[in-house]
Parts: C-alpha cells; structure tokens; sequence
C-alpha cells in the first residue's frame, strides 16, 4: 500500500494553502462598468459616528457621480510605514499628507502630479500662495491639493486655569507670562504647568515653531534646492532656555520629559496638563480620540516676539501615484467635492457641516484659511448654525491670529532633522547641566552633514 | 510509515538470500541495497514525503529564506520601493559606518546586554534553585513565575511605563520612599533609563528561564545529592559542586541565547523611550528601525538592511564559536 490517500490529502493541503495565498493577492475588479475608488476615511479608532457621517457622505456623492464607486478606507498618516503601503498597494487612492513631509514624497516620486487638474478646475490662483508652495516641486509642477491648515496654538486647561486662581479668560501673552503661569498652576494644583513634545520628532517640531516665534529659524533655503543649517541661533537658544528654566528652575513641567503628539494629547484630554503648544486644529482629535471634555478646553495663540511668526501646518489631499488615467480623473473630482468644495460654495458647506454636526463631529474648529481669509470667514457665517466647538472660548486665538505672520516649516530633510533636535530639546529636559551652546552647535554640524548628502 | 517498512523487510530477505552464505556479497548486490531506483524512491514513500515538505519549504522559502536573499540584494541598492532600484555597492554599508549614531546604538546595546548578563542571568538560576528546594507548592511557584510572560509584552510595557512615574507619587517612587530611598527619575534620565529598561525585561524574560532550568534540575541525579549529603555537605557546597556543574551545558546554551537575544534589543526601547531620553537607549535594532521608516519616507532601506546584514554577520559569528565551544566542550 503506497498509502495514496495520504498523498492526495497532503496534495489537496497544499493546493489550498496555495490558492489561499493566492486569495490574498488577489485585486478586486468591478463589473458594474463604475471606476472603483478607495479613499482614506479616518484613523483607526474613530468613533462610529464618523463612520456614520461618511456614508452619508458617500451616498451624496455618488448621487452626483453615478460612474464612481466610493470605497472609503481606514487611514492615518504613518510616515514609518508609507513607503511599504505604497510599494505593497495597500494606500488609499486618495489620501492626505502632511506639509511637513510633501516636499520629500513629492521629491521621491511618491505623488502624483496633479497640475493640470488644478490649473482646470482653476484653484492655482485662489490657493493661499505659502501653502501651495508646501505641494510645488522646483519646477513649478503641483502634486496636491491643500486642503486644511493651521497654525500654532498654545492649549490650555480652563479648569486648572481656575482652580489655580487664573483668569481663563486672559491667558498668557508672552513667553514670560507662560511661565509664570505654569509655575502657579504646578504649585497650587500639584499638576504640570506646562509640558513639551519631545520624542518621534515632535519634538524638534515644536523646537522649529517655538524657534520661530522668537524670530529665529532653523534652516534657510538657498533658492537652489539647498539648504544651510541654522540651528544655532539665538531664536532657539532661547527657545531652549525658557525650557531649562521650566524645567530646572521652576519644575513647573512635570514629571514625564518622554512625549509625543498622541501622549501629550492623553495627558491634556485627562486634565494633567496646563498648557502645550501644537497645531490650533488639534481640539478635533481632542474630542473624538481623546475624550477631551470640552469644558476645560482654551486656546490663545502662541506669543511671538522679535519679529518672529506662527508656524504653520497642515495637510494636503493627495492621489496615489500608481493609479490609472480613469481613477486619477475620479479621485480629483472626489477630492474636489469632498475637500474643497465646502471651502468655496456655501451648498456643499452647508451640507458638510449638517452631515457632521448630526453625527456630533466638531464643525468650526479654528484652522488657517487654505484660499483666502475672506471666503474663509464668509464660508463661517453659512455654517454658523451647525457650529458645535466652543469658539467663545478659542476667542484670543480666533482674533489674535490674525495679526501673526504664518511660516512654513524647514524643507530640507525635515523629519531627519526634527529628529537630530529631539535629542537636544530631551538633553536640556533630562540633564541638568546640559549646554545648549554645545548642543546646537552639535545639532548644527549634524543638520548639515545631513543637508549635504 | 511501518506499512512501508515492512513490505521493505519483506523485501530485503529475498535480495540477500540469493548469494551462497559462505561467499562475499557481490558488488551487484551492495548497490542494490545502497542506492534505490526512483521506483523503488516512490514506493518506498519518498513522494508523500516530498509532498508533505513541500508546504513548508514554500512557506520557509517565501516567507523565510527569500526576504534574507532579498534584503541582502537590498544592502546594496538605494530604492524607494518604487522605482527601479540604482546598485551603490558598499555605499549603504560605508554610510552606516560613519554614522555617528551607530556607535552610541553599539555601546548602548552591549550596556544592555551587559546589565542583563550581570543582573537578568543569575536571577532565574537562582530563583530555579530556591524553587526546586521548596517541598510544598511548587506548582503554585512555578505558575507565579511563568505569570508575566504570559502578559502581552506591550501590555506590560505599558504597565510598567506607569509603574516608573518619575514623580514622588509614582508607584516604584513611593516604594522606594517607604525605606527611605529619594524618588528616581528612572526613564527621565540618560543615566537611569537604561538600568529600568533592564529591570523591566528581566522581570518579563525570567519565567521562562526559571521553568527551563526547573526542568533541568529534575534530570539531576539525586544519588549524587545523597552522596554530598553523607560526605556532610552544606546546601551551598552542594548547589556549587552537584547542581551548577550538572545544569553546565543548559547554562551555556542560556547564556548564547541570551547575547543573541539582547543584541537584538529593540521592544522595551522602542515603546519605553524611542531611544531617548538623549539617545541613551538607542539600540542597533532601534537604529534600523529609524533608519528604514521613521526618518526617511522610504530613503534609507539600504542603509538599514545594510546594517541589519553586518548585525547577522556578528550574530552568525557569535553562533559558530558557540557551536566551536560546545563541540570542544562535549569531546573534552
């Protein structure tokens, strides 16, 4: 007996095993004859509610654009893992990206160029001219659409405001009044008065925004596609020195020097937090990811002093470069409806802040306009109904930030450099002796070997 | 299987029997008995067996040996992943080399490695000893152990992230005030960050040492107990001169995957501190990591498997002395 059946079973296993493989790698065709397009919806963990929000969303639009089957995708912006969904073809088609990496994907070829597709629906000129520098390549060639932006803002707990005997309603104006302000609130609440993004490279991104803010910079664009390093000025030795006081001086920033964005915004949503500077949209994710309970929640902008500005953010509605002709023209019209038509046409805004609103999405939380500020604050007054963020008490920052002067952020190899400064910005918070001269000088000569490859 | 076999036993006698009993075994019949005929392959089961591998050499193949081949191929090439890859030769590797980074992520890895080897390896030794001493409830110790390996390990970094609070009311803070000891900023600090990810690793690695070495104390002889107890030994001179010698070769094979182990650091860095605070917990492990996705949107593939290929070469190295060690060992 030569046992066959054990030979047909082992077979029969791997011939399954095979097709199952097979299976995964298998693409989904559409035989309905509509061009199939995969958008990126929320990250994961959003609450259903948003999910409810997109799929009447969807209906809408598909409404309007029988040819098109929208198949909304979870999606969050993960720079580590970016390159392998794209190579793997597992990206949306259409997804965002922020400012702050747009220049490298586009500089890889990891974009699509969609410059005829602007200049048709005739954005190029109405776009805010710094932003869509943040999506044009150094031949003028444009690779998104910006879609939101925002500028810096200091955030702040109305509650631990109150409970240390400050007025909520008159925060802090100056570098100086910040830290008096943490030291009240660290002595007489037990809590931190202030803390500071320094790992994952937030925190050479909040060392970039606070660099400006004292009207420094840390890198200069020669206008030649190169750059020179200058992290050793006095904008952020300053930046620097307000942080050491902080911390050694007055031991106003707690007890935890290892935080990025998503745990800074834990610990502020959980009420261990004074202030924290980040981006002024940022009440959004507060709210629906963090559970942030929007009575506490305040926000002013950050003091800028020595001619310096805000800087600003934000992300921008992109196509996979791996797409087709037919889904291209499909993902530029969805990004079109979805993105940019609420910004211009008081119908679609109308209908975006209902369909939020009615599924309890924030609508109306301060950004920076992506056109121009007219059509941004008309684009308010259609939705005013709908506005469910407590705007009366981002009051400083909705009138203040006006009067400062948006920056963008450093081009040249932002993130590898950010990086570079995380060290230096966790150097001055968890060595007491540290010195700053020495360490930016450091950082300086690193950047700029990194500049140079 | 034992079908086969005995249809081939039944076989066998057949062949053998025809030469004369007396006489040497012609050639003839040395190679029939030698070598086999596909035929003889087939029937004897080798197609089922081939059929039975052949999953698992796809499986090890794609999954396995391919990515290795493949990432070698990578070392030598810049490539986005996806646009045709440009060959650099060594530059990847010539590049990592002179990354100042790259020799604090060494001398950090060889620190952790070093804090385990002094503090993580006796621990479970010891703890497997007193065990194995105790008479009554060693199941229940035993389980204890074995308890935090079964925690998630991110769980427990989380937990433990908690546990290490640099404030005064911090867990381990509050402990360490109860006897009188100032409050530590544990991973706040570039002198403390590095012990706490240790002692953090060697609570969540000893269960599974201590069952491995409970397991080896019960194949100890216990007439060579009873030897040392008649010759009037202490339960000191018994533990160095009866169970250590005995538990040797176990040990040995522990401490070789201990180093391979720790030079591979990369969960307790990773989610405890990213490599800070100030680089002090940078890894080799954590170093490729950033090199491939957390800095460079797709730019650095090669610098890090560059990297990754020299850390295998050392890895495979510090295997063949240990299999140069052992073998010499075990002949000796």
């Amino acid at each position: 007996m030569k046992s066959p059946r054990t030979v047909a079973i082992a077979g029969l296993a791997a011939v399954a095993m095979v097709g199952a493989l097979a299976a995964c790698t298998a693409g989904g065709g559409d035989d309905s004859g509509k061009t199939e397009l995969r958008v990126a919806t929320f990250p994961p963990g959003a609450d259903e509610a948003a999910y409810t929000a997109f799929a009447e969303q969807e209906k809408q639009f598909e409404k309007e654009n029988p040819d098109i089957d929208i198949i909304g995708v979870e999606y969050e912006w993960e720079g580590p893992t970016f390159a392998v969904q794209l190579a793997g073809g597992s990206l949306p088609d259409v997804f965002t990206v922020p400012f702050t990496d747009s220049k490298t994907l586009l500089e890889n070829g990891q974009l699509m160029d969609v410059t005829d597709e602007i200049d048709e629906l005739g954005y190029t000129d109405s776009f805010n001219p710094i932003l869509l520098e943040e999506v044009t390549d150094s031949e003028g060639r444009m690779f998104g659409f910006p879609r939101q932006a925002y500028a810096m803002g200091l955030h702040y707990n109305r509650t631990l405001f109150e409970e240390a005997g400050l007025d909520p309603d008159n925060p802090p104006t100056t570098w100086d009044e910040i830290r008096e302000a943490a030291k009240t609130i660290s002595e007489k609440t037990g809590k931190a008065g202030f803390m500071e993004m320094t790992q994952n490279n937030t925190g050479g991104w909040q060392l970039a925004a606070a660099t400006v803010a004292r009207g420094g910079s840390i890198q200069e664009d020669n206008g030649d596609g190169t750059y020179t390093s200058t992290i050793a000025n006095d904008g952020t030795k300053a930046a620097l020195e307000f942080l050491q006081a902080l911390r050694w001086e007055d031991d106003s920033l707690g007890s935890n020097m290892l935080l990025d964005w998503g745990t800074i915004n834990q610990e502020f949503a959980a009420g261990n937090i004074g202030m924290y500077s980040s981006g002024s949209d940022v009440y959004t994710a507060l709210v629906r990811d963090f559970s942030l309970n929007p009575d506490d929640y305040g926000l002013t902008v950050v003091p800028v002093e020595d001619g310096g500005g805000t800087l600003g953010g934000g992300d921008i509605a992109v196509v996979s470069p791996t797409v087709d002709e037919e889904t291209k023209a499909a993902a530029v019209t969805w990004i079109d409806w979805y993105y940019m038509q609420k910004l211009l046409d008081e119908d679609a805004a109308v209908l975006d802040a209902k369909t939020l609103a009615e599924s309890d999405q924030a609508v109306g939380t301060p950004v920076l306009p992506v056109l121009d500020r007219e059509t941004y604050e008309e684009s308010l007054t259609w939705i005013e109904p709908y506005i469910n963020v407590p705007r009366d008490q981002m009051t400083p920052f909705i009138e203040g930030v006006w009067d400062q002067t948006p920056m963008g952020e450093p081009k040249g190899k932002t993130q590898e450099i950010y990086a570079l400064l995380d060290t230096v910005v966790q150097a001055v918070l968890t060595d007491r002796n540290a010195d700053i001269d020495a360490l930016l000088e450091k950082a300086d000569v690193d950047a700029q070997a990194l500049l140079d490859q | 299987m034992t079908m086969t076999r005995a249809s081939d036993a039944a076989a066998e006698p057949a062949a053998t029997a025809a030469p004369p009993p007396d006489s040497p075994p012609s050639p003839m019949v040395r190679t029939r008995t030698r070598t086999r005929s596909p035929r003889t392959w087939v029937r004897g089961g080798g197609l089922s067996t081939l059929v039975f591998l052949a999953p698992m050499l796809f499986v090890f193949g794609f999954f396995s040996w391919s990515p290795i081949v493949q990432s070698v191929i990578m070392s030598l090439q810049k490539t986005n992943l996806l646009d045709a890859p440009t060959w650099v030769g060594l530059d990847n590797f010539a590049n990592v080399l002179a990354d100042p980074l790259l020799g604090t992520a060494v001398l950090n890895t060889l620190y952790f490695a070093a804090l385990a080897l002094v503090f993580g390896f006796p621990l479970p030794i010891i703890m497997a000893v007193l065990m194995s001493e105790v008479r009554r409830g060693k199941g229940f110790y035993s389980a204890l152990a074995y308890l935090p390996v079964v925690v998630p390990p991110v769980v427990a970094v989380l937990l433990w992230k908690v546990f290490f609070d640099a404030s005064p009311t911090g867990l381990f803070n509050t402990i360490l005030g109860w006897v009188g000891i100032p409050a530590q900023p544990w991973l706040q600090s570039p002198a403390t960050a590095m012990p706490s990810l240790v002692l953090e690793a060697t609570w969540a690695a000893a269960g599974g040492s201590i069952i491995i070495y409970l397991a080896a104390l019960l194949s100890v002889p216990p007439e060579l107990y009873d030897a040392a107890e008649v010759d009037g030994a202490s339960i000191w001179r018994k533990i160095w001169h009866v169970t250590l010698p005995q538990l040797r070769g176990i040990l040995f094979i522990m401490l070789i995957l201990q180093v391979i182990g720790t030079a591979q650091v990369f969960l307790e860095p990773f989610l405890f501190t990213s490599g800070g605070p100030n680089n002090a917990t940078v890894t080799i492990l954590l170093l490729i990591y950033r090199k491939a996705f957390q800095n460079s949107l797709g730019g650095d593939y090669g610098e890090a498997t560059a990297l990754s290929v020299m850390l295998a070469i050392v890895l495979a190295l510090l295997s063949w002395l240990y299999f140069k060690l052992t073998e010499r060992w075990s002949t000796s």
